[in-house]
């Protein structure tokens, strides 16, 4: 336990140190807040709509018009950031050769593996709580469902922890960075878009498919609802990506 | 070799693909021993250390340090060693006193005795007022030298040290190697380097490397003087012609080759392994009527037995 906050405090030092974070973090508090206001902007305009025309007032609720919008888009901008902060993680080590510290000292590949993911999640945490802002405008504007709202971040956090761990695996591969947050993005990319082939392919191909995209477990967390099959989704997904990186880090000891 | 073995390797072999970066190497380090791999750049030096580490697992053989396999039980191995690669890596980012600090936790260290343990490395190494600047802007022979703090956090009974003087300026270099002679004592230290009066000043048993075997292991000194094959002495003589000095020198029975040095009136006189012939060259001398300014033994160095050495294998290599 005290080899994992040891861990943890340097990966956390280290990332707030490093200009990529701040950039990272302003990139996504930025982005997000635009998609905000235009969600807002567009709620706005509806409903000025609304109050000439009661017809169109149905379905017209801030939780479906901007909060569930907003998760979407967070989504989104995670998806583009998370694999610039963990892309590090593992690659960075390996080219400034700090690794050969990192394996030498009487610390185990899964202590060392958990520090790094737990300062990762942090990190996504430091950058969802720039977004609370956003909804505590709402709450004074409006009333706003925050059991809806807590569900939808606690289904951002997980989708983010599923970004880190893949993330993380793919910088345990390679000692180039760069190389590292290309290979997560586009795999991440593809999980994202493998539910789109559904439409394509046959129902029960499609069916698979639609199960491993990663981005259709979020839908029921936005919902407001915490449907037991997405939670383990999730969970499972990053303990995959985690477990595979330990397979991977042990493989030092057989290959050439 | 003391009472008790630290490290036992038994016939390491490690592969880089198909090419052997060491083969069949065996040897035993007792503890409380300073030792030295003294070898060109390339010769497996970093390969054995990173072996017996944990870093890597040998492709076959086997080491036991301290009692215990590195392959079955690496973590309590690794709880031994203190360890500074030879590139020195350090988190660029942390401050000394940080790096220090997640050095000593994930040794297992913490509380009071974290704190004591840094502030003694600190002390050992010199590092009071950098304390608290960031790793990514001290000198190299700073950084060297927390790489070396971080080695002796817990206090380990075995030290690893790969090239530790490389890249410094002399005074830093006299420095470090104060530094680890004063380390000594119960504690094992094994270094490498392809320095060769390091070793001599340093360790009290010198291993060889060359393409990845072993190609000697002895004490510096007599490693000198086995491969001495006879006497040599130096003389400074004046008085006489070059021509004259040398064939006189030449005629006394034994002496096998006189060979003048550039400066003035210096002469080299190899020999057989007779200790008799330097009285013989003085009383010589003396009754020519020259002056013998000064006469002395005249070691091959480290230097030269290791060329030897070298270039023997070469010629084996090549026939």
């Amino acid at each position: 336990m005290r080899q994992i906050i040891a861990v943890f405090k340097k990966e956390f030092s280290i990332t707030f140190a490093s200009p990529i974070f701040y950039a990272a973090a302003f990139i996504f508090l930025a982005v997000s807040g635009y998609f905000f206001w235009s969600n807002v902007a567009i709620y706005g305009y509806r409903s000025l709509q609304a109050a000439r025309n009661p017809f169109l007032s149905q379905g017209l609720n801030m939780s479906d018009m901007v909060v569930k919008p907003f998760f979407g888009d967070l989504s989104i901008i995670l998806l583009l950031m998370l694999p610039l902060i963990t892309m590090r993680m593992y690659s960075e080590e390996k080219r400034a050769g700090t690794i050969e510290l990192l394996f030498t000292y009487p610390l185990s590949d899964s202590a060392a593996l958990a520090g790094k993911f737990l300062a990762s999640l942090v990190t996504l945490l430091a950058m969802l709580a720039g977004t609370i802002p956003c909804l505590i405008i709402l709450e004074i504007f409006g009333t706003l469902e925050w059991g809806v709202v807590i569900c939808g971040y606690l289904g951002i956090v997980l989708l983010g922890a599923s970004f880190i761990s893949l993330g993380i695996f793919t910088s345990s591969l390679t000692e180039n960075q760069i190389v590292a947050a290309v290979l997560s993005f586009g795999a991440l990319l593809l999980l994202w878009l493998l539910g789109w082939a559904k439409a394509v392919t046959g129902p029960p191909l499609g069916n698979i498919l639609a199960h491993i995209s990663i981005i259709n477990h979020l839908d029921s967390f936005v919902r407001g609802l915490i449907d037991t099959r997405d939670l383990v989704f999730y969970i499972l997904f990053i303990f995959f990506w985690l477990f595979l990186t330990l397979r991977f880090l042990n493989s030092r000891y057989w290959r050439g | 070799m003391g009472e008790l073995t630290m490290i036992v390797a038994e016939n390491l072999t490690k592969y880089y693909g198909l090419k052997p970066a060491v083969q069949e190497v065996s040897f035993h380090v007792g503890q409380g021993e300073i030792v030295g791999f003294l070898g060109p750049n390339g010769a497996g030096k970093t390969t054995i250390l990173r072996m017996l580490t944990c870093f890597m697992q040998p492709t076959s053989g086997k080491i036991r340090i301290d009692g215990l396999d590195t392959r079955t039980r690496s973590l309590e191995v690794r709880k031994r060693i203190g360890f500074l690669p030879e590139t020195v890596p350090l988190y660029d980012d942390l401050s000394v006193h940080k790096f220090l600090s997640f050095s000593g936790s994930v040794k297992g260290l913490g509380g009071a005795e974290l704190k004591k343990e840094i502030e003694k490395a600190i002390d050992i190494c010199g590092l009071r007022e950098h304390r608290k600047r960031l790793i990514k802007h001290l000198s190299k022979g700073l950084k060297q030298r927390v790489g070396l703090a971080q080695a002796l956090l817990n206090d380990p009974q075995l030290l690893i040290l790969d090239e530790p003087t490389t890249g410094l300026d002399p005074a830093q270099i006299v420095d470090v190697r104060k530094l680890i002679k004063g380390l000594g004592g119960e504690r094992t230290i094994l270094l490498s380097t392809h320095i060769l009066p390091e070793v001599s000043q340093v360790c009290e048993r010198v291993i060889i490397i060359h393409r990845g075997r072993i190609k000697k292991e002895d004490r510096p000194e007599n490693l000198a003087r086995e491969l001495q094959k006879g006497l040599r002495t130096v003389i400074s003589v004046d008085g006489a012609q070059e021509d004259e000095i040398t064939r006189k020198l030449m005629s006394l029975t034994g002496v096998s080759e006189v060979r003048s040095l550039d400066k003035k009136g210096e002469f080299i006189v190899e020999s057989g392994p007779d200790e008799g012939i330097r009285p013989l060259i003085a009383r010589t001398i003396v009754e020519s009527g020259w002056n013998l300014r000064e006469m002395r033994s005249g070691e091959m160095s480290l230097e030269e037995v290791f060329v030897q050495l070298v270039t023997e294998e070469e010629g084996d290599y090549e026939s």
